[in-house]
């Protein structure tokens, strides 16, 4: 049994006020190791409190979550979480910050500096190394989040939008270092984002969530990651089906807002 | 209602006083614009180059266009201390820049009486104005001819003196001779009369009353020049004061708060962080904590010297309790204040509890602390000033209170100025060492 199985997942929040929101509701998914999976759905369909669950940061109130047969019941450093900003020790240097994991396994430090020093030549910063981290500028310090992940080497990588504060050109440059990275490394990785785009060229499956309450709307399939691996990621965007597909989860996810701002007004 | 008669008698009181040093601000003010004025010529003329708030078009509201003006602040405390020399007749300033100063040296006016036959008689009364402390006898003066006698007398500085200008004549009140001139100036009971080294007046009996100009000098016990208040610092800080150097002094006080604020950080830091960390004992702290917290720590004195004595031991509590309620509230908003996802992070990195509070909490609370660190230090280098205003054997605040009492302005003008030093200091040194320590403060 190797790979994350979520397994009818449900998460209701108990509103002081007495009401309850249903944040999840039966979401089941069978992630194989090294698979990347891109999640997109309409705000508050529930993609930060699945990701946060699979994490181990919250509880579900039903259904259970299994990695390589054992059941999640909390974190732990075979589940990395990349955020989308500010999860980065301003205390520390860049280094500190990429050795953090290991320094908590107790890892010698010839050995950790090892490590320390590939990946930040993977990710390009090692002029940076003895940097303060709030003098990097948000790319440079989404990069060092990444490296930070997988210095601890986890067997899943979750990340909640982290390339949403980037601008354009800087997101794309990291898109190709995701894409390169799983590649290389043959991490699972669940990847939540905003951007149609960046799920298509990543995601080699991808979920669609709906709202209210938050379950799995429809599945996708998709060539487009295998594609952009070492390729121009523009190139990927030009295939056919790519813009086929963009329209039609845009469309979908349009629909979603649409009837949630209906019902809003309705109310 | 009386009350409120009460409260509108002492605000009209406090405004006639603005009303009176009103004249004076407004000088000042105008000299500071003048300053302004000339400075900006000059730099019109100094500097013809750009700086880049030169080059905006929007600089007034815009914050970060102003910044502090360094001539500016020269000016302002070099015109502290002109002012000051000017209206003490200060040594260090010329004498043209000296506001006017009081009648010193010798004067002289002639009074007239009057017999109740219409006879009159006029004689000379010489004065002599003369430093204060000075012993200076009154001169010698030939009595004259005539029924009234020509008189003398020496008068320190600042002061005024009766004098029975009558009692050497040969006619005086007892024989209904009054006096009814003053340099050749009619003069009664209740009046008075301007002479060249000032006034004279008369009392309701008849007596005259001698009043040399003061000026618009301040005198030496009200506001003691520049200059005097630094020879005595030199007295103070080599022979001392009240059995104790000023080293002594100032060092008692720097000891005292430097052991109460450390107290009080040792125990407020980790009480903070019980607070920060555990709900019971933010439910059985947070009571206490709010309740003392706005509870000024000069309330607490009396209690402090009822229970402990106004020794050592009851200004250290009084210390500790000032910085311990400063300080648990800082640690407790420094933990609250972690970013939950860095928390977070840490743990899906493989942190346990014990690393998470030693590489997440404590780090990320030390900005916190160290801003908590510097009001509780502010707080307490007041609260101990204070302590020793009311009670203790050594210390600043003794020192000026007790020189008060013997209306030694120098010396409490010199305390304060000290005081103020080592406060200033203390502020900039922690403000130092925040930015030594916690570079990255501000910055999560
Ligand atoms: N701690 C909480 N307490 C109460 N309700 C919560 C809590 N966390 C999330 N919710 C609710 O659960 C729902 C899903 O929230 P979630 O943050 O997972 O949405 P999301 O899909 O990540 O949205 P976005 O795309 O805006 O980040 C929302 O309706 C939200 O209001
Ligand atoms: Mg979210």
């Amino acid at each position: 049994m190797s790979g994350l199985q979520i397994d009818k997942l449900s998460m209701r929040f108990d509103l002081p006020n007495g009401s309850s929101v249903q944040a999840l509701k039966d979401v089941s998914l069978d992630l194989k190791a090294g698979e990347l999976l891109s999640v997109l759905g309409p705000s508050g369909c529930g993609k930060t409190t699945l990701l946060n669950i699979v994490a181990g940061f919250l509880a579900p109130t039903a259904g259970t979550i299994t990695l390589n047969g054992h059941k999640v019941t909390g974190p732990a450093a075979e589940r990395g979480m990349v955020f989308q900003q500010g999860a980065l020790f301003e205390w520390m240097s860049v280094r500190e910050n990429v050795g953090f994991g290991p320094s908590m396994k107790g890892m010698p430090k010839a050995e950790k500096a090892k490590i320390v020093d590939h990946l930040l030549d993977v990710v390009g910063l090692q002029d940076f190394k003895e940097k303060a981290v709030y003098e990097l500028s948000g790319g440079m310090q989404q990069r060092v989040a990444l490296a930070r992940c997988l210095a601890n080497e986890p067997d899943v990588i979750l990340m909640d939008e982290p390339l949403g504060a980037l601008d354009a050109l800087t997101r794309e440059k990291m898109q190709g270092l995701v894409l390169k990275l799983w590649k290389e490394t043959g991490k699972t990785i669940i990847l939540i984002t905003h951007s149609v785009e960046e799920a298509l060229l990543l995601g080699e499956r991808l979920i669609v969530m709906a709202p209210r309450p938050g379950r799995i709307h429809t599945e996708y399939r998709l060539p487009f990651a295998e594609m952009g691996v070492g390729q121009d990621l523009r190139e990927v965007k030009k295939h056919p089906k790519f813009g086929e597909t963009r329209e039609e989860i845009l469309g979908m996810i349009w629909d979603m807002e649409e009837e949630i701002m209906g019902r809003t007004e309705d109310a | 209602m009386a009350l409120l008669g009460d409260l509108w008698g002492e605000f009209w009181a406090v405004l006639t006083t603005l009303f009176a040093a009103a004249p004076y601000i407004i000088g000042y003010i105008l000299i500071i614009l003048l300053m302004m004025v000339i400075w900006n010529g000059v730099k019109r003329l100094l500097t013809p180059k750009h700086d880049y708030s030169s080059l905006k078009t929007v600089t007034f509201g815009d914050e970060s266009a102003v910044t502090s003006n360094t001539v500016a602040s020269v000016v302002s405390i070099v015109l502290i201390f002109v002012l000051w020399g000017a209206f003490t007749g200060s040594k260090l300033l010329p004498g043209f820049m000296h506001a006017p100063g009081p009648f010193q040296g010798e004067g002289s006016f002639e009074y007239t009486i009057t017999t109740p036959a219409g006879d009159s008689d006029t004689a000379t009364v010489s004065v002599v104005v003369h430093p204060t402390g000075e012993d200076v006898a009154a001169p010698e003066v030939a009595p004259g001819d005539g029924i009234a006698k020509n008189d003398a007398i020496a008068i320190p500085v600042y002061r005024s003196e009766l004098l029975r200008v009558d009692s050497n004549d040969e006619m005086g009140r007892d024989e209904e001779t009054f006096i009814t001139a003053v340099d050749g100036q009619a003069i009664a009971p209740g009046g008075s009369v301007d002479v060249s080294f000032g006034r004279v007046a008369m009392s309701d009996k008849g007596t005259l009353n001698i009043i040399p100009a003061t000026g618009m000098q301040m005198e030496p016990i009200w506001l003691p020049s520049p200059e005097a208040v630094w020879s005595r610092l030199g007295d103070i800080a080599t022979v001392g004061y009240r059995n104790s150097t000023l080293a002594e002094h100032l060092g008692y006080s720097l000891f005292r708060v430097i052991v109460g604020f450390l107290l009080g950080a040792l125990v407020g830091i980790p009480l903070g962080y019980a607070m920060g960390l555990s709900n019971w004992f933010r439910g059985w702290f947070d009571p206490i904590v709010e309740f003392m917290r706005p509870v000024p720590p000069l309330a607490l004195i009396p209690l402090v010297i009822i229970w402990a004595g106004i020794g050592e031991v009851g200004k250290i509590i009084l210390l500790f309790l000032a910085a311990l309620w400063i300080m648990a509230i800082a640690a407790r908003s420094g933990v609250s204040g972690v970013r939950i996802s860095k928390v977070h992070a840490a743990y899906s990195l493989g942190a346990s509890k014990w690393q998470i509070m030693r590489y997440v909490i404590i780090p990320n609370s030390l900005p916190e602390i160290f801003t908590g660190a510097r009001v509780a230090m502010g707080v307490c280098w007041g609260t101990v000033v204070a302590a020793e205003l009311v009670a203790a054997e050594k210390g600043a605040g003794m020192m000026i209170m007790v020189a008060s009492k013997f209306q030694s302005t120098d010396i409490v003008l010199m305390g304060i100025i000290l005081i103020g030093i080592i406060g200033f200091s203390i502020d900039m040194l922690m403000r130092q060492a925040e930015k030594w320590l916690v570079p990255w403060k501000g910055k999560g």
